[in-house]
């Protein structure tokens, strides 16, 4: 009895080792990793070009602008996703490419009646000095200002082209630009910011400056929130990667991009 | 063969028994060789008492989030504990057998709910609830500790079920000879004598609402300040590791370390509570 339990157990161990070492085709493995507003953009591209190209195994991982640059430095993604205004220091001894460009929308709950800011009212609710509706032209009930964790790429790009922004204390903080989008659908007088390409009906995105966040305005320069994401990569990056980055700025990556609501990077 | 075997099969269990203690201890030593020497930078009493934190800024202070763990926490053993207990003794007690049988795997099942879930609902119907009706943003402290309180309810229970259920017969059977009703005989013998029990059964229970993320970071809010009412958002200690690990570099990823060094002591504080909570319990029987 004994013996045949100890022969299964090794039958399975060999199976287990043949399998991990793997017979059949090699495939190149590429891993990008960074922002978690591209990564929904990063997935589609990345399915389409795996369609075309099955011998290139893609991996798109999020975890935010900061870890995107940090495993590209040490490797352990070949390319790092950053969106914000400008690269770090450490991101110099990399190369980096501009893959799209991104507005930022100021969100507001469908059933709050204000549609329009300036942008020194934005800074003003972000900082704390505009702590009512009222206020600013809506219902006279107090303002829930929704952020960022410190650190996100979106908060950090918000802040630096909105400028002066000294974040309030009573702000809410949500990790994600998908839990911004649910906490401003459910509170009717939430106010927040997320990636223009998570825009959805339950959600309203406010005029600023009286430019709204849409292609048009964003294309011609009025619309003042707006960041570039960038690619960051190392100088040696493999063939295949190369190839990947090459069809990510192809002119069919650049149109769905577009189609998806990012803007060309070009 | 047969002696190769004992000694083998020994040899190996010894070694799997010890990597248990051997990770407790590398992880220990990791968290406090990376954030330790951060503490001493800023100072200890700086970062546990000052209730600015803006890591791009340089300023570490995790005051309003040890408030807030505890607030949370605390909030959350208002609701579990009295709940969970008198689940416990309502189940032991009153409750015929073959119900028992059938409602205490479904307590336990309860315990397999994700997290993520929990929160989930606290999002959806709870913090709405509370908006509407107590005003503030929902996501709030009441928020977070009701959500806990459900979610330490299996263990409260299960604990404090199995040292009601360990009270010796005679114990009820003395006490109803005596004349007592029902529920003297279980509030001045059956509780007392499996008070130790119970009492570690709502510590551990502590120590999982304690370290608590998900969940909490999805109905808290997160705000770092200084609550001042239950319907205000606040952040935790654990919620503030999850929240900022991914996008911190240099001295902010330094202070996360250094917010797991300060959970790490309290938690490690509530455990040795209930170690000798348990212990006391062995030695009076």
């Amino acid at each position: 009895m004994k013996r045949i339990v100890l022969k299964i157990c090794s039958a399975a161990v060999a199976v287990l080792v043949l399998q991990t070492t793997g017979c059949g085709k090699p495939r190149e493995s590429i891993t990008m990793a960074g922002s978690t507003a591209f990564q929904p953009f990063a997935e589609k591209l990345s399915d389409q070009y795996m369609n075309a190209h099955p011998e290139v195994a893609i991996t798109i991982q999020g975890g935010g602008s900061a870890l995107g640059i940090q495993s590209a430095l040490s490797g352990t993604a070949q390319i790092g996703m950053a969106d914000l205004v400008t690269l770090p220091k450490e991101a110099d001894a990399m190369k980096s490419i501009i893959v799209a460009r991104d507005g930022i929308a100021v969100v507001v709950n469908p059933a709050n009646r204000v549609a329009a800011l300036t942008l020194e009212q934005v800074r003003g609710i972000f900082s704390g000095t505009i702590k009512n509706w009222k206020d600013v032209g809506g219902a006279d009930h107090a303002v829930a200002v929704i952020s960022r964790e410190s650190g996100s790429g979106t908060r950090t790009s918000f802040e630096q082209i909105i400028g002066g922004i000294a974040l309030t204390a009573d702000a809410l903080i949500q990790d994600s630009n998908g839990t911004i989008r649910e906490t401003v659908a459910n509170d009717a007088y939430a106010i927040g910011y997320l990636s223009h390409g998570m825009i959805s009906e339950k959600i309203r995105p406010l005029t600023i400056d009286g430019f709204s966040c849409s292609e048009k305005d964003i294309m011609a320069g009025n619309y003042k929130l707006v960041r570039p994401i960038f690619l960051v990569y190392p100088p040696a990056i493999s063939p295949a990667g190369q190839a990947f980055l090459d069809y990510l700025l192809s002119a069919e990556a650049q149109e769905i991009l577009y189609a998806n609501g990012l803007i060309k990077a070009k | 063969m047969k002696i190769n075997c004992e000694k083998i099969a020994k040899c190996l269990l010894t070694a799997v028994a010890f990597s248990a203690l051997l990770s407790l201890l590398l992880i220990a030593i990791f968290i406090f060789k990376e954030g330790f020497p951060f503490m001493l930078k800023v100072g200890v009493s700086d970062f546990l008492f000052s209730s600015a934190w803006n890591p791009q800024m340089g300023q570490f202070g995790i005051f309003p989030m040890i408030v807030a763990s505890l607030y949370v926490t605390f909030g959350a053993m208002l609701i579990g504990a009295p709940l969970g207990v008198a689940g416990a003794i309502f189940m032991n007690e009153f409750l015929p057998r073959p119900a028992m049988r059938i409602i205490k795997p479904t307590i336990e099942l309860l315990a397999g709910i994700p997290s993520v879930v929990f929160g989930f609902l606290g999002v959806m119907v709870l913090a709405p609830l509370i908006r509407n009706h107590m005003g503030g943003p929902g996501l709030s402290i009441l928020a977070a500790s009701v959500i806990l309180g459900v979610m330490v309810l299996p263990t409260v229970i299960s604990i404090s079920t199995d040292a009601i259920g360990a009270v010796p017969h005679s114990y009820r059977d003395g006490a109803l000879a005596l004349g007592a009703t029902r529920w003297q005989s279980v509030h001045m013998v059956t509780l007392k004598a499996a008070r130790s029990g119970i009492i570690a059964s709502i510590i551990l229970a502590m120590g999982r609402a304690l370290g608590e993320t998900m969940a909490v970071i999805m109905v808290a809010g997160n705000t770092v300040k200084i609550p001042h009412a239950v319907t205000d958002p606040v952040r935790t200690l654990t919620a503030n590791i999850a929240l900022e690990m991914s996008n911190a570099t240099g001295m902010a990823r330094e202070a996360l370390f250094a917010t797991g060094v300060v959970l790490f002591v309290v938690i490690m504080i509530l455990n040795a509570i209930a170690l000798s909570v348990m212990k006391s319990r062995g030695g009076r029987r």
